[in-house]
């Protein structure tokens, strides 16, 4: 009797976690096999599919714009990405160690461009920045600057690091918070138990504090390597998805995109997909080893 | 005693200093853009302007006379209000599932939902938009409505969020005492767990809601019928249109930003909470 109450009990757990797997399944699991399945084809969006093998592979292997999109959307992630956690930490020290009036406005703020639409904002800096007549211009000549007016978007640096600013400036208060909630689960006794052993707060926050917030530098590296590699909104709506000037902006997602949806090469787009996949299954792998070597050596 | 305050006094102002600097350069791109879209597109070309201007209603008639920018924010409302509600009550149907139901598979079941958090949503865009022309889900905007895995967001997060405030927050004994008083399972859910956990749902309502307002990469892929137009894909087409009616784009882009700012203005803390509590975890 008891047996049959439960085993009608577990029916019901089937039901509720049903909604899941069906949306699962169709939108999550089917699309990712689809896109597997498609880079073995050859597609132009009309004429039925056609199994070319490899072919896609192989040119994918060989093609020099891939490649260059690659070190692009790494490059961009990277020069934005190690500031933002420089800034993260420095924030969240300062926060937590020193009584700052204010902290949560301070907080709101910095996160406040997270939740902005990062196709207007890429339009905006697009709007900020184009032209010798553009606004960036008009305040740097105010302030007398020589050689102003600049045309910033015909400058291949400029454009990656103006990329990698606006991605900085999108998420340094989101990794700020991360870190600041990973500070807060510490024991405080530690920190007591540091400072009436003579510890200043800057040898607290480096011998006690980073290294027990590692597995929350370890999350938020990965995601950030997971949303990073897929940069896609900001660049394209600045550079009205072509990724100039010389392709500097190009990231790995616009280069399916075009290939796929501009050149509707379909199956090749599909294979620069999997690149993708392969790319960040390797970078998350590769940081959470990073990560997880570097806590022997602290050990 | 006076140096030491004097040392005291010297700190906070480069405390405080280097924070206003942040919290300027957080917010100068606001500003330009309250600044430009009050201005005309001469005004924006031939000067350096500091203060709001008063070409408000002429660039909105501007932005207006091309496209009707309300037809895009209206979808984007649509789409990310329904997928929102979907995902917080399927999300939380879902999470009670898990966590107060024994059945087979359970332990692969919940891992396969981690690791699908895990999959990068533009991986699987290409084979969204072959199995979309197959289903005819293309220039469909109920495709974004689904819960958990709409083209370019995904709201799986949701149900491992509210998986861990059911564990903390419902007893089990609080469930039985119900069944006791022969409540349906479902009623269980719908009348005790749901309310229960209403501020967490809450929480990540608004999350779903932000970020399927921002979503620029899947309507890309799947909408060309210009009616069914999104928000971020009116945005991203604003510069091809308008040329150089500069006033009216910078009223485009306050326009496409303006409801997150005042979502957040009203929910910054619950959206803080929100992402220090899925921190802990």
């Amino acid at each position: 009797m008891r047996k049959k109450s439960i085993n009608n009990r577990s029916r019901y757990g089937y039901w509720f976690i049903l909604p899941f797997f069906i949306s699962f399944i169709f939108l999550g699991l089917y699309p990712v096999i689809f896109t597997f399945f498609l880079s073995f084809q050859k597609w132009d969006g009309l004429a039925p599919e056609k199994f070319v093998a490899f072919a896609n592979f192989k040119r994918l292997l060989t093609d020099k714009v891939f490649y260059l999109s690659i070190w692009n959307t790494l490059r961009i992630w990277l020069i934005s990405f190690i500031p933002q956690m420089l800034m993260a930490l420095l924030l969240s020290a300062i926060f937590t160690m020193c009584a700052v009036k204010g902290m949560k406005f301070f907080r709101a703020i910095f996160y406040l461009p997270n939740l902005l639409t990062a196709a207007s904002v890429g339009l905006l800096f697009h709007l900020l920045f184009n032209g010798n007549k553009s606004v960036v211009n008009h305040i740097l000549k105010a302030f007398h600057v020589s050689g102003a007016p600049f045309e910033f978007f015909n400058d291949p640096v400029f454009t990656s690091n103006l990329t990698s600013y606006i991605q900085w400036w999108m998420w340094f208060g989101y990794t700020m918070i991360l870190v600041m909630a990973g500070i807060t689960t510490i024991d405080r006794n530690l920190f007591d138990a540091a400072y009436i052993d003579g510890a200043d707060r800057g040898q607290t926050f480096r011998k006690i504090t980073l290294p027990l917030i590692r597995p929350t530098i370890v999350y938020i590296a990965i995601t950030s390597i997971i949303g990073g590699m897929q940069l896609f909104d900001v660049p394209s709506t600045m550079s009205d998805g072509t990724g100039e000037p010389d392709k500097a902006i190009l990231t790995v997602s616009m280069y399916l995109y075009n290939q796929g949806f501009k050149n509707h090469n379909y199956g090749y787009s599909a294979a620069v997909s999997v690149g993708l996949f392969v790319i960040i299954c390797v970078m998350s792998l590769v940081s959470f080893k990073f990560m997880k070597g570097g806590e022997k050596e602290h050990g | 005693m006076v140096k030491i305050t004097i040392k005291k006094w010297i700190k906070n102002i480069l405390l405080y200093g280097f924070l206003l600097l942040l919290v300027v350069i957080t917010l100068i791109p606001f500003y330009l853009i309250t600044v430009n879209a009050t201005h005309s597109s001469f005004e924006i070309v031939t000067q350096l302007n500091l203060l709001p201007g008063k070409y408000l209603m002429e660039n909105y008639r501007k932005l207006q006379s091309y496209v009707n920018i309300w037809s895009g924010f209206f979808n984007s409302l649509l789409i990310s209000v329904v997928f929102m509600a979907g995902s917080g009550y399927f999300g939380a149907l879902v999470a009670f599932g898990f966590e107060k139901y024994q059945f087979k598979g359970k332990k692969f079941l919940y891992a396969l939902l981690l690791a699908s958090m895990m999959i990068p949503s533009q991986v699987s865009m290409i084979g969204f938009y072959r199995l979309g022309l197959k289903l005819g889900l293309v220039n469909k905007l109920i495709t974004f409505m689904i819960p958990f895995f709409a083209p370019g967001v995904s709201s799986v997060s949701t149900i491992f969020f509210l998986r861990g405030m059911i564990s903390q927050g419902v007893s089990t004994s609080l469930l039985e005492a119900a069944r006791m008083e022969g409540c349906s399972e479902f009623g269980i859910f719908n009348r005790i767990v749901f309310p229960c956990i209403m501020p967490g749902v809450a929480t990540m309502c608004i999350f779903n809601f932000v970020n399927s307002w921002n979503n620029y990469i899947g309507p890309l892929i799947m909408i060309t019928d210009t009616k069914k137009y999104t928000m971020p894909i009116l945005i991203s087409l604003v510069k091809g249109i308008y040329l150089t009616n500069y006033g009216a784009m910078y009223l485009a882009v306050g326009i496409s930003i303006l409801v997150v700012v005042v979502v957040y203005l009203f929910c910054s803390k619950y959206i803080i909470d929100g992402l220090t509590m899925g921190a802990e975890k």
